[in-house]
This record gives C-alpha cells, sequence and structure tokens, in this order.
C-alpha cells in the first residue's frame, strides 16, 4: 500500500511551497470522494482484489515507475494554494496598473461585466461534448454567435471558432487550395508575422506532396498598401488565393480590395482576408469588396487578453456548397424538431470531407475554443448595431488624437496616414533611440509602448505598432505623449 | 413590461419554423418466399428446385418463412397507419400482414402451396411498377438472386433472413432489425449502400464444395449511425469510401504495370475512377489506365502476366472477408503464384473492415500451398492515402 | 433497483427565441464610452480616417437588446446546458470529466492574470512565466520528457504539432521524401490519424487483435518499413486496456527509424505509475483540459501539452520559457523548431489552473488520483456487466484503467434500440450522455463510460441504475426509449436538415432566407 495522508516533499524548486503548510485533511481530499478508506476498500472488495496493486498488475514491472514522482506540494487547504499562487502573480505588472498600447492580435477592449457573468457559469464552464439536447443552451449559443458574425460580416456562413486567427487562415486557405485544384497562395508582406508563422505549418514543407507553396506580395512603403503590380506579376495559374488582412498589421486599411478581389477572380483564384471585427461597425465588411472567405480573431469581442490565451479565429463564407463542404471547422446548424414543434442545433454534416480527403488530406477539428464563442455572442448582443458603429467611431478619434500628439513630437513620425483604423507604426528613426531603448524606459513611467517591429519589418527602420482603444482616455493619451517626450528628451 | 412579454410571445409564434412536413416514404412492398428456409430444417443444405422442396417436405419439413416474416413485421406496427402496404396473395404477404393487424394492397395471382422463384421475380417486378418505396422480401440467397433478376438496383430493399443459404449481404442480422431498418429508411434516417448477392451452387455445396458465385448488388438501406460526432468530424459514407480508394490507387499506377482489376464494387470504383468500362462481377485488365481487357478467364490472364509485372486489385467479397475463392475464381491460384504476393493489392473500405468484428481475411483458392503462401500480415487499402495492416488466415 | 429509486428530472423548459428575434428598435445592452470632447474637435469626424468606398454603408443587422434582457437570455441559455458540475458525467469516456477546483476560476479570473498582454517586456511578466516554466518543469517529471511547450490549443492540436515535428526531422535529415508513412491504431483517438494526415502523411491503421483488442506485434512488425515516418499512439487505448507490449512498439519503429508519439489524452489513471519516456517514446502530448483538471468550457479553450526528449526539444514550437537561475525568459531561438501552431503562448489560463491543481494535488494527491480512477472503473465494470443487454468489449481483458468500452449490440439484437438510442434516453434522468466511441465501430453499437477521480462510489452505483433503468425499459418499451428525449426542452431533431443544402442554416439570415424561398410564413 502506498503512504496515506498528504505530505510535502521538499524537492521542489519552487521555494514558497518549501515553507510547509501542512494541510489537515485527514484522509480524504476535498476533491476525490472516494479517498476516504471505507468506500474505497468497500470497492476494492467488490471488485475482488486486496488492493489496487493487484489491478496494476495489467503494467509489466519494466514499465511500472518505481519511485515517487518529485513534484512540489501539496496545498492542499484553499488559502494555502491562493496565498501561493496569487503571490506569484503578484509579480506581473499589467495593463490595468499600466497604461498600454500594445495590440498587433490581441488586444485591450472593454470587457462587459455581463459577458464575464455568462462566461462565469459554471454550466457553460464546464460542459463538453453534450448534443442537442442535454446542452440545448450551449448550441443556441453557438448558432447566435455565428448569426451574429453573419450579420457584421454579411455573408451567410459562419464556423464555430478555431484556436486562433493564424489556424483560421491556415484553414482558409487550405480549404481554397482544395476549392481551387491549387497549389500556390499569394500573402500581402503585411500580415502578422505570427501568424504567417502559424499558416507556414498547415502549407506544409515542400518534401510533402499536399505542399501549398506561398508567395509574398509587396507593399508600397510609403502608403502601406498592397503592391498591385507586385500581384499582376505573381499571380499565375497556380494561385488559389490570396490572403491580405483588412486593416492590415501595420494598422492601415487596405483600400484596393475591389480591385484586388477582381484581379484574384478573373484567375480563378479565391479572395481571402482577415479581419479584426471590432473595425466592422465603421469599415465596409470584406464581403463588399469581394471576399470570398472571410477569417479573422474574436479576441477583440469580449475576451480578456489572458496574456495570449483570450483568442478565438472564426471562418466565414457565402453559402454555396463549394464553401460549405471545405470547412474543416465545426458548423452548427438551425435543425426543425421532427414533431414540428420547435427547433434545435446540431453540426453540418453536408458532405464535408470527401474532396478534403482526396487533395489535401483530412483536417482535423477537435476542442478549440467554446467558452470564448459564447463570450463573442454574448458582446455582440450587447454592442447591436449602435455599439458596433460607435466603438468603431470612437477607435478611429482616439487613435488618430494619439497618432497626432505623438508626431507633434521632435523626431517621432507617424507611417502610414491618415487611413488607420486602432493601430499605427511609430517610428523613431530621428531620434537616435531604439524601440527597445524607448520602450524601457517608458515601462519606467509606467507605459507599456508599442509592439517592436524593427526585426519584423526592418524595411521600415525603428519602428513600433501603437495600439488606441475605447478604455483609452485623452489623459492616457496626453500621458503617452508626455512620457514620450521625456523618454526621448532623456 | 407587458408589451415586452407580448412581444416575446409574437416571436415564439415566429420562431415555429417545424412547418414543412418531413418527406416520409410510405409506400412498402412485401414479398414472402413461404418455402425459403425449409430444406435447412431438415440437413437439405437449400431448398431450390421443386424437387428439394418434395424431398423436404417428405422428411418433414415446415415452413418458417412466413413466421419469420411476421416477426419483421411486428416491428412496423407503429406506422400502421401511415404506411401503405402492398403485397402478394396467400402466404407470400397477404397472409402475413393481416396477422400483425396491416391491411395491405394485395395485388397479383398466385395458387397457394405452389409458389416458385417465378412467382418471387413477378412480384418483385409488380412492386417496381406499382413504385413503392422499400421492397421487404423474407427468404434467403436464391430469394435474393431471384429480386436481383428482377429488380435491379432500381429499388431499395431489404432481406429478412430465412433461407437456409445466407451469403449475400443483403439480408440484415434477424427478421426484428429488419423490420427497425425500413422503419429508419422510410423515416429517411438512413443512407442506401449496395450490397453483394451471393449465391453457391446448391448442387455442389450438398456435396460440400464451396463454390460462392457473386450475382450482383441490391441497394439496401445501411445504417450509416447518422448521428453526429462532436469530437471528430463526420465519416464518409460508403460510395465515398470507394471513391477514395480508387484516388489512393490510380495515384499509384505506373506505365509498365499491369493490373488486374477484381469483381466487386470496391474494386470496380477504380475502374470509374478511370472512366473504364467494366464488368462489375467479372475480371478487368488495365494497363496505362486504359482497358486492355474486359472480363477476362483464368487463360486470358496467364497469357497477359507472361511476362512483365502485374498487380492484382481485389475487394473483400460478402460478409466472411474472403480475398480469393468467392466470386472472383478468374485469378485461380496459378494466377496468383505468377503475380506474386507483394503485388496483390487488397481493398476495402473502413466499415467493411470494421464489419469483419477482428476476424481475419480468409482465402480458399484450392491450392493449399498458395492459400499458405498468402496467410499472414496483409496492407489494405482502406482510402485516400489511408491503409491497415490486416491478417490472413 | 426499483424504478422509485431513479431521481425525477426535467430540463429547462425556456423556450427561448433566438436572439435575433429580440429587442426593439433603438435599445441597447451597453454604453460605449464617448470621445471627450477635446478629441473631437482636434481630429474632427472618424469618417475622414476612412478611404473613399470603404466605410461600412449599412449598420449591421445586430439585435437591439437591453442589457437585462440579454442577461436573461444567456442566463436561460446557461441553464439549458448539462455542464460537469452539474451532473454524473461518468459517461464521456476520453473526456475525463473531473472536478474543476472552482478556487481555480477565481485565479484566472484575477486582472494580475487576465490584464497580461503577450507582448509585455519579460521583466514585467515575470510570474506568469514562472508559473509557465514550473509547470514544465512539473509536466517533465511526470512524464520523464525534458521539455515541454503548451502553445497547442487543444488535444488534437497537440497530435498535430508532434506531426510537424516528425515532419522537421525527417526533412532535415533528408528523408522525408522516403519516410512518408504514420503508424496508428483503430483504438488510437481518430486524431492520431487525422492530424497527421493534415501535416502530409500517409496513415497506416492497425486492426485489434479480437481476442485481447490490442494490436499486435506481428502486425506492427508487418507495417514497418523505410517509409515508416513515426508511430502515433495512444496507451490505454480508447478502450482501457493498458498495451503492456508498448515499449517494443516503440523499439520496433525505432529501428525502422521512425520516431514515436505517445498520445497521453488518456492519463488519467498513470500518475506515478507508468511514463512516456519509461516506455522510449520520443515525444508525447497531454490534455490540460482533461486529466490536469482545468475544466471543458464547452469545447475550449483547452492545452494540448507537448512535450520531447532533449534531442528534440529543438524542434518544438517558439517561444519556449527559459529559467537561467534567477529571471525566465522566452526562448525563440531553436536552430530546428517548427515556428508556431497557434498565436502567442497557447491558453495560459489552463496552465495557471492546472499548475494550481498539480501543486494543491502534490505527488501523493496526483497517484490517488490515478488510483482512484482505476478503482471506480473496475468497480463500475462489475456494477454494470449484471445489466441485461450489455457486454464488454474484450471480455479477457478483466481489468481496465481509466475508461471501459462496453457493447450493447445484445440489447439491440433483442430490442431494435440502438446505443444512440439510449445515450438519448440517458439524459432524461438528468446525467449527461454518453459517448458512443469515436467511429469506425469496430465494437458494435458501443458506449464509453471514464468514472474518473471525481465520482463517489454513490455517483457510480447511480449512474449505472440509469443504465439498468434505460436497457429494462428497452425490453419493456422500446419505443420510449427510441422516441427520447421525453424530459429535455425540445424533441427530436430532423437530423436530414442538417446536411440538406436547402435546409441547413449556419447564421439567421441564411435560415430566414431559406425559410421564405421554400414560402414559410416567417418574416
Amino acid at each position: 500500500m502506498k503512504p496515506r495522508g498528504y505530505h510535502l516533499l521538499p524537492s521542489s524548486r519552487i521555494k514558497e511551497v518549501w515553507v510547509a503548510m501542512s494541510a489537515n485533511v485527514g484522509e480524504g481530499h476535498p476533491y476525490i470522494p472516494n479517498s476516504v478508506a471505507r468506500a474505497r476498500d468497500a470497492m476494492l472488495r467488490e471488485i475482488g482484489v486486496k488492493d489496487v496493486e493487484e489491478l496494476l498488475a495489467i503494467i509489466p514491472e519494466r514499465l511500472r515507475f518505481s519511485r515517487r514522482l518529485s513534484l512540489p506540494g501539496p496545498l492542499t487547504a484553499e488559502p494555502d494554494l491562493r496565498r501561493h499562487v496569487e503571490g506569484i502573480l503578484k509579480k506581473n505588472r499589467n495593463c490595468r496598473e499600466y497604461l498600454s498600447f500594445l495590440g498587433a492580435g490581441c488586444w485591450q477592449h472593454y470587457v462587459p461585466a455581463v459577458v464575464d457573468e455568462i462566461v462565469h457559469r459554471a454550466e457553460f464552464v464546464t460542459a463538453y461534448a453534450g448534443n442537442t439536447y442535454s446542452d440545448l443552451g450551449k448550441w443556441q449559443a453557438f448558432f447566435e454567435f455565428q448569426s451574429m458574425m453573419g450579420e457584421l460580416l454579411e455573408m451567410d456562413v459562419v464556423s464555430l471558432p478555431t484556436f486562433d486567427w493564424g489556424c483560421a487562415a491556415g484553414f482558409a486557405i487550405r480549404m481554397a487550395s482544395r476549392i481551387t485544384g491549387r497549389d500556390e497562395v499569394l500573402i500581402s508582406w503585411t500580415v502578422s508575422p505570427e501568424r504567417l508563422a502559424v499558416i507556414k505549418n498547415f502549407c506544409h514543407s515542400e518534401h510533402v506532396p499536399a505542399h501549398i507553396s506561398i508567395k509574398r506580395v509587396g507593399y508600397d512603403v510609403k502608403t502601406g498598401l498592397l503592391d498591385l503590380e507586385d500581384l499582376k506579376t505573381k499571380i499565375s495559374t497556380r494561385t488559389a488565393a490570396i490572403y491580405f488582412e483588412n486593416p492590415s498589421y501595420l494598422g492601415l486599411v487596405e483600400s484596393q480590395g475591389e480591385e484586388i478581389s477582381r484581379t484574384i477572380h478573373d484567375n480563378g483564384s479565391e479572395c481571402i482576408v482577415g479581419v479584426d471585427p471590432i473595425s466592422l461597425g465603421v469599415l465596409a465588411p470584406p464581403a463588399e469588396y469581394g471576399a470570398d472567405i472571410v477569417c479573422g480573431d474574436i479576441q477583440s469581442l469580449g475576451l480578456h487578453m489572458n496574456y495570449g490565451g483570450g483568442v478565438g479565429g472564426f471562418i466565414a463564407s457565402r453559402d454555396e456548397e463549394r464553401y460549405v463542404s471545405e470547412y474543416p471547422t465545426h458548423l452548427v446548424s438551425i435543425a426543425n424538431t421532427e414533431d414540428g414543434t420547435g427547433f434545435g442545433f446540431g453540426f453540418c454534416t453536408h458532405e464535408r470531407t470527401l474532396y478534403t480527403v482526396r487533395e489535401k488530406g483530412k483536417d482535423f477539428t477537435g476542442t478549440t475554443v467554446g467558452l470564448w464563442t459564447i463570450a463573442a455572442a454574448v458582446y455582440l448582443a450587447l454592442m447591436g448595431p449602435a455599439g458596433m458603429s460607435e466603438i468603431g467611431e470612437v477607435i478611429v478619434q482616439k487613435s488618430h488624437y494619439a497618432a497626432r500628439l505623438l508626431s507633434e513630437i521632435p523626431g517621432v513620425r507617424v507611417l502610414f496616414t491618415p487611413y488607420f483604423f486602432k493601430e499605427f507604426v511609430v517610428n523613431f528613426d530621428d531620434t537616435g533611440k531604439t524601440v527597445r531603448e524607448v520602450n524601457r524606459r517608458l515601462i519606467d513611467h509606467k507605459i507599456f509602448g508599442g509592439k517592436d517591429i524593427t526585426s519584423e519589418f526592418p524595411e521600415l527602420g525603428s519602428s513600433s505598432i501603437y495600439a488606441v482603444t475605447e478604455i483609452h482616455t485623452r489623459d492616457d493619451l496626453d500621458r503617452l505623449a508626455r512620457s514620450l517626450e521625456a523618454v526621448l528628451g532623456e | 413590461m407587458e408589451s415586452i412579454h407580448e412581444k416575446e410571445q409574437e416571436q415564439g409564434r415566429e420562431a415555429e419554423i417545424g412547418q414543412q412536413p418531413t418527406t416520409i416514404r410510405r409506400k412498402l412492398g412485401l414479398i414472402v418466399n413461404p418455402i425459403a428456409g425449409m430444406g435447412g430444417s431438415v440437413g437439405l443444405k437449400g431448398t431450390d428446385g421443386i424437387d428439394t422442396l418434395r424431398k423436404a417436405i417428405q422428411l418433414g419439413a415446415t415452413p418458417t418463412a412466413p413466421r419469420r416474416a411476421v416477426e419483421a413485421l411486428r416491428e412496423l406496427s407503429p406506422l400502421r397507419d401511415s404506411i401503405e402496404l402492398v403485397t402478394y396473395p396467400h402466404d407470400m404477404g397477404e397472409e402475413e400482414c393481416k396477422e400483425c393487424g396491416f391491411n395491405p394492397v394485395v395485388i397479383g395471382y398466385v395458387e397457394r402451396g405452389k409458389t416458385s422463384a417465378a412467382d418471387t421475380k413477378r412480384a418483385a417486378e409488380e412492386m417496381l411498377l406499382r413504385e413503392v418505396d422499400l421492397l421487404l422480401f423474407t427468404g434467403g440467397d436464391g430469394t435474393a438472386r431471384n429480386i436481383h433478376e428482377a429488380v435491379g438496383q432500381r429499388l431499395p430493399v431489404i432481406g429478412v433472413p430465412a433461407g437456409v443459404k445466407i451469403h449475400s449481404s443483403v439480408f440484415a442480422i434477424n427478421p426484428r432489425t429488419a423490420g427497425q431498418l425500413a422503419i429508419a429508411y422510410l423515416r429517411g434516417e438512413v443512407r442506401l449502400r449496395e450490397a453483394e448477392v451471393m449465391d453457391v451452387d446448391e448442387e455442389a455445396f450438398r456435396q460440400d464444395r464451396v463454390s460462392a458465385r457473386l450475382h450482383g448488388y441490391l441497394k439496401i438501406p445501411y445504417d450509416a449511425q447518422l448521428v453526429q460526432s462532436v469530437k471528430v468530424g463526420s465519416a464518409l459514407d460508403e460510395d465515398e469510401s470507394m471513391q477514395a480508394i480508387a484516388w489512393e490507387i490510380v495515384e499509384s499506377m505506373r506505365d509498365e504495370c499491369l493490373y488486374i482489376i477484381g469483381p466487386g464494387t470496391t474494386a470496380k470504383a477504380v475502374m470509374k475512377a478511370l472512366h473504364l468500362e467494366y464488368t462489375l462481377l467479372g475480371v478487368d485488365v488495365v494497363q496505362k489506365k486504359r482497358l486492355i481487357v474486359k472480363d477476362a478467364n483464368e487463360a486470358r490472364l496467364l497469357e497477359l502476366i507472361e511476362d512483365g509485372e502485374a498487380k492484382i486489385i481485389v475487394s473483400v467479397i460478402g460478409g466472411q472477408g474472403y480475398v480469393f475463392g468467392r466470386g472472383n475464381q478468374q485469378i485461380s491460384s496459378r494466377v496468383i503464384r505468377k503475380v506474386g504476393k507483394d503485388n496483390i493489392v487488397i481493398v476495402a473500405t473502413e466499415s467493411k473492415m470494421a464489419a469483419l468484428k477482428g476476424m481475419p481475411l480468409l482465402v480458399d483458392t484450392g491450392d493449399r500451398e498458395v492459400d499458405e503462401m498468402l496467410k499472414g500480415y496483409c496492407r489494405v487499402v482502406t482510402g485516400y492515402r489511408r491503409s491497415a495492416v490486416y491478417r490472413i488466415a | 433497483m426499483s424504478e422509485s429509486k431513479m431521481r425525477r428530472y426535467h430540463a429547462h423548459v425556456w423556450e427561448e427565441p433566438i436572439i435575433m428575434q429580440m429587442g426593439s428598435e433603438g435599445e441597447r445592452g451597453i454604453a460605449i464610452p464617448i470621445t471627450e470632447k477635446e478629441i473631437r474637435e482636434t481630429v474632427g469626424s472618424a469618417q475622414s480616417y476612412i478611404p473613399a468606398g470603404m466605410s461600412r454603408r449599412r449598420a449591421a443587422a445586430l439585435p437591439q437588446i437591453s442589457q437585462p434582457h440579454v442577461l436573461r437570455h444567456y442566463l436561460r441559455l446557461s441553464q439549458q446546458t448539462l455542464g460537469m458540475a452539474l451532473n454524473i458525467d461518468i459517461g464521456m469516456g476520453t473526456c475525463t470529466m473531473k472536478y474543476s477546483p472552482q478556487v481555480n476560476e477565481e485565479l484566472v479570473r484575477l486582472p494580475q492574470f487576465t490584464d497580461l498582454h503577450p507582448f509585455q517586456d519579460e521583466d514585467t511578466v515575470q510570474g506568469i512565466l514562472q508559473i509557465m516554466y514550473e509547470f514544465s518543469r512539473m509536466m517533465c517529471e511526470i512524464s520523464g520528457m525534458d521539455e515541454f511547450t503548451f502553445q497547442p490549443g487543444g488535444g488534437a492540436h497537440g497530435i498535430y504539432t508532434n506531426a510537424c515535428m516528425i515532419r522537421k526531422y525527417h526533412a532535415l535529415n533528408g528523408e522525408l521524401n522516403q519516410r512518408d508513412e504514420i503508424i496508428s491504431t483503430i483504438f488510437s483517438h481518430p486524431a492520431d490519424a487525422a492530424c497527421p494526415a493534415t501535416a502530409g502523411f500517409k496513415v497506416v491503421s492497425l486492426y485489434p487483435d479480437p481476442e485481447t483488442g490490442l494490436p499486435g506485434l506481428e502486425a506492427l512488425k508487418a507495417a514497418v518499413s523505410k517509409r515508416t515516418a513515426g508511430l502515433m499512439i495512444t496507451n490505454p487505448e480508447d478502450t482501457g486496456i493498458f498495451n503492456p507490449m508498448i515499449d517494443e512498439f516503440v523499439d520496433i519503429v525505432h529501428e525502422a527509424g521512425g520516431l514515436c508519439a505517445y498520445d497521453q489524452a488518456n492519463s488519467n489513471a498513470l500518475f506515478g505509475i507508468a511514463r512516456a519516456k519509461d516506455a522510449g517514446f520520443d515525444m508525447c502530448h497531454f490534455n490540460i483540459h482533461k486529466a490536469f483538471s482545468s475544466p471543458h468550457g464547452c469545447m475550449g479553450p483547452a492545452c494540448g501539452a507537448v512535450g520531447t526528449r532533449k534531442e528534440l526539444a529543438d524542434y518544438l514550437p517558439v517561444p519556449i520559457v527559459t529559467f537561467d537561475g534567477a529571471r525566465y525568459h522566452l526562448d525563440y531561438n531553436r536552430k530546428n523548431s517548427i515556428g508556431k501552431v497557434r498565436c502567442f503562448f497557447g491558453n495560459v489560463e489552463t496552465i495557471l489552473r492546472a499548475y494550481a491543481w498539480v501543486i494543491g494535488m502534490g505527488p501523493d494527491g496526483l497517484r490517488e488520483v490515478s488510483e482512484t480512477s482505476i478503482i471506480n472503473t473496475n468497480y463500475m465494470i462489475k456494477k454494470i456487466l449484471s445489466v441485461r443487454g450489455v457486454t464488454m468489449a474484450y471480455p479477457k481483458q478483466t481489468t481496465r484503467l481509466d475508461q471501459v468500452r462496453f457493447s450493447l449490440e445484445t440489447l439491440r439484437e433483442d430490442t431494435g434500440v440502438t446505443t444512440n438510442d439510449v445515450a438519448r434516453r440517458m439524459i432524461d434522468f438528468g446525467v449527461q450522455e454518453y459517448f458512443t466511441s469515436h467511429h469506425p465501430w469496430i465494437v458494435p453499437e458501443p458506449f464509453l463510460p471514464e468514472p474518473c477521480d471525481t465520482y463517489s462510489k454513490e455517483d457510480i452505483d447511480y449512474w449505472v441504475e440509469v443504465i439498468r433503468h434505460v436497457c429494462e425499459e428497452a425490453y419493456r418499451n422500446p419505443e420510449t426509449v427510441k422516441t427520447a428525449p421525453h424530459n429535455h426542452a425540445i424533441a427530436k431533431i430532423n437530423i436530414r436538415d442538417l446536411d440538406d443544402p436547402d435546409k441547413y442554416a449556419m447564421t439567421w439570415r441564411a435560415y430566414m432566407r431559406k425559410s421564405k424561398s421554400r414560402g414559410g410564413k416567417q418574416r
């Protein structure tokens, strides 16, 4: 028999835990009802074995782990555990105590209290794969997410989100490759490097038969817009699709959507646009300028940043069978009840895998971001049409105000004006300081400066992306300008 | 508050979206071969032919098929008022229907106790003309053959097993499941697939020689477990799976190699993928993606593989998992020996593999040495870029 | 047990409309902070910053609903969702529906975590980096591996990550052209086939021996060749049967030149008992949202934690959290890295919870989790086999670890009631439905319960009684089971609608369009 009770093991590198806090739990563990000897013994008797070792005989001795795990703990008493973890988390400086202008794929937007209340419900937090009836509410919330996203995007098919925007873009490109039977994708130079790294894994190594090769389409370094001439030289009969983002990673609004999609469609290729949905209260939905498949992240729709954990990537398209049959992600459909008294929901199963099998091997799906889907649904329901257009306007005004303040600082230049949404590129070349230096000094002012893109976009020099959202006040923006001026003046 | 409440109610009405009636199929045909199975109870291996029947009756055989038909029909009683049953007179269906409280439309004319294979065929033809949605028949392999000759794949059928010989895969496991499958089909809950009609030569069978032939395919409802799998995407149906297998084979084809394509829908999916003419029940030969010989016999095959590389693409035939020796005797032990074990490509869908329930694949080439050579583990192509390793015993 | 011992249950019935039907013109759920006057005066209208033709022309047709009604609607929907916390959720085999400690939920809701941006300077996130690093050390001890990443967003994503590493490994060795096959087993999770397929591999599946339920060594030997890129296998498989030859499997594949990835999604019975490293594996993945207690969250956010041996640590996605003795760092400098499989660092909230869970349990607590899981499973087997119509697949394997695959083939042959019918009827008694099993159904009419450490003897007894009740009902009155559910908010749906292009609708707008074209009477 193994030793009973709970002991601390002084093997941990986690010093706090070495300071023993012995919890008084006797034999029963609060999370394990059957840790009580009486229950355990009764069950062993019923099974007809003396102890658990007898059951473990099915694992050969040579595969058995012979010692005790060398792990810290246990911190069985809740106050001890909480004190320990909170103690570690306190070492963080967060964006609520500091003023943050970080974005680049994860943004600090306001999360309404109702959103938090709903996604904290134990019913939702602890549900999993229950079907149509027992998890009816979950299914309906999923369908409502798709429905409201459909309105925002003006597209009839929206899928449940996958892990993140990068994966959504990767899947969308694979869809386009299967639809067109072609094996090359054009990707704008101004997409997020993080997402591009994810996309590359979805496009395979060139040694693999189903490889999709990536060709980059350049941009005009003055305007930040896609280089249409370069597009025309790169496009070919192998081109399955173009993928560009709007607003782009660099923040600006791509105004040539219609020309790009016309060129792409004339070539029999698909137009895939990545979009930050919070912009769609003021910006035209990509479908309007010819996008066939739209993807993006729901992070801006009511998700906390969670150190990059609060993301989820959606995919949307028109309601045509050639698209519907290519989704690798789950699609929730409404369905009538057999007795005609009402409706329920289930996964649309239409021919989902046949051509998938043919061209590129079956894509996978699995556990993704269900809870975040519900958060985004609640967010959109709260915002409504007015909320979405107002938030878009507010963000545009605030970000442009911030850009104006910063560009007034000697040596600081804001690139790609005036058409950006919430993010803009700030260049420090003329200040004699690197972005890294600037940002480290801003921390002393309790400010997180913009994302450093000096190595990502060397052609833009010493630059960073600043993100401004509805949570920033005029005072915040003024403080940024003052601090930056101070830092640069040092 | 009140107005919002009213509004919700109004919207609640709008939300009634179950208006359109579901398209329930309503017309069910029933054919009972009343003498099916009588040979079995008295040790005769089948009841084909009038002499055998006479012999069976002399030996004291009593009809079992009508009872089994009743068992299947009982399952359908929940639909008693909503479906129309079309059947043949007397013990070919009428009596069984009435026993279960159905009020069938009785067509045709037969003399009680003197029914034959010709009656089965005629009945099936008439059912087709009357546009029944589904034909339920009670019998064995011989009955299935008759039905197949009459209607081919123009009408979905379900076999209620009552015969001595049940080698065909058109039969449900038992009469009750046949009834349940019929309900599921009439309710539109299941899809159709092709199922083999196999029959052995009874005379040979009585002398303990098995010589099963593939006679063709009937369309049967197939419980593809049309359920939602929450954690994985939807599965392929049978046709799609066969197509995927064919793609895999076609993609691996090399010009210098001769391909012997065995009988059966799975192997012939390759011919379909190549847009070539083919014989479903015969052996066709392909090279450079062109048809070389259609419906080749053993001698022709031996001639073709005299020199040069060849591969045999062969389906798993029937529910018992035969690879050779059932329905593809043209690919004889001599052909197999010449082609070589490494050049045999077995094809089967995943559901066909699952249906084996872990039992090994079988070979019966008539040549023990070749059978021995084939035994052991082999690759089975189960889909596009998918295969399995499986045992032949 | 007599019928009277079954609890009376009925699901909430709210008849909630679709949100698109709710609210009225002018209502709103939340107010947006306004732009200050000075800003407005400085920059003017937002429209002047939107290029011609890029403005949204008509407002999105989102519903207009006041806050209390949004809250009420979604609270009602939550009530119509049978989360694990509410029920004896034993049925979902492979899912490990265990208790997610409430205190951990409070920890992940702290602003010291929720308001962290992934691109903050390392100095300002030492706390969360410590959690990630220390948890990776814990995972190394639990698995025997040398390095971990938490970037994959779910179990399948973790398997995909392993497949990408195998691909990169052979590509760098110049053998990828030749090594294009991944071997798996039919009872491994289907993702062990689907993910390598997505990564461009061919997949070879081994079938189980009909007696033991295990894939055979001889079959594996027949499967390996110069084309073998690797083995991706679950153990115990989705039958609860532990493969005692697992190390020999690894040896055979290694000898053939392939890598071996251990799918440890079913690890709940293995804490402190058996480790991936000791069976010789090169890499493995664990589902943090299963055995490690992070809640399932209506299918995520989740984490497929991937660990490798030292020799392959260079292939892991970047960044990896490292520790120099004083400070924690994000290490992007891995020369063979496959790059990224997801933006940022993964669903870090699941790591924070799992860290708290492991440290709360300690080494003996983890062992207790596994022992309890094994005892619970084998106790359930004893109880359930007395139910008419139920058999256990591969009965010669009497001892199972974390879960067990049963069959209702007898019940179906006797009554016509299928396992899907029984699953739908179970929920009428207030327990979540069970998971039948992945396809193909080698075991006919399967169901796959997993009575993990969270459930008491009484819980298991009750769950078995529900199965018994439904099976007995199937013999008495099969129609009741077939037409289930009866105690839920809606009747059985017409699943044909779901694959009919004229009827399926993923959005309300598509639904309205299709109803209209069918002449429906909707607005």
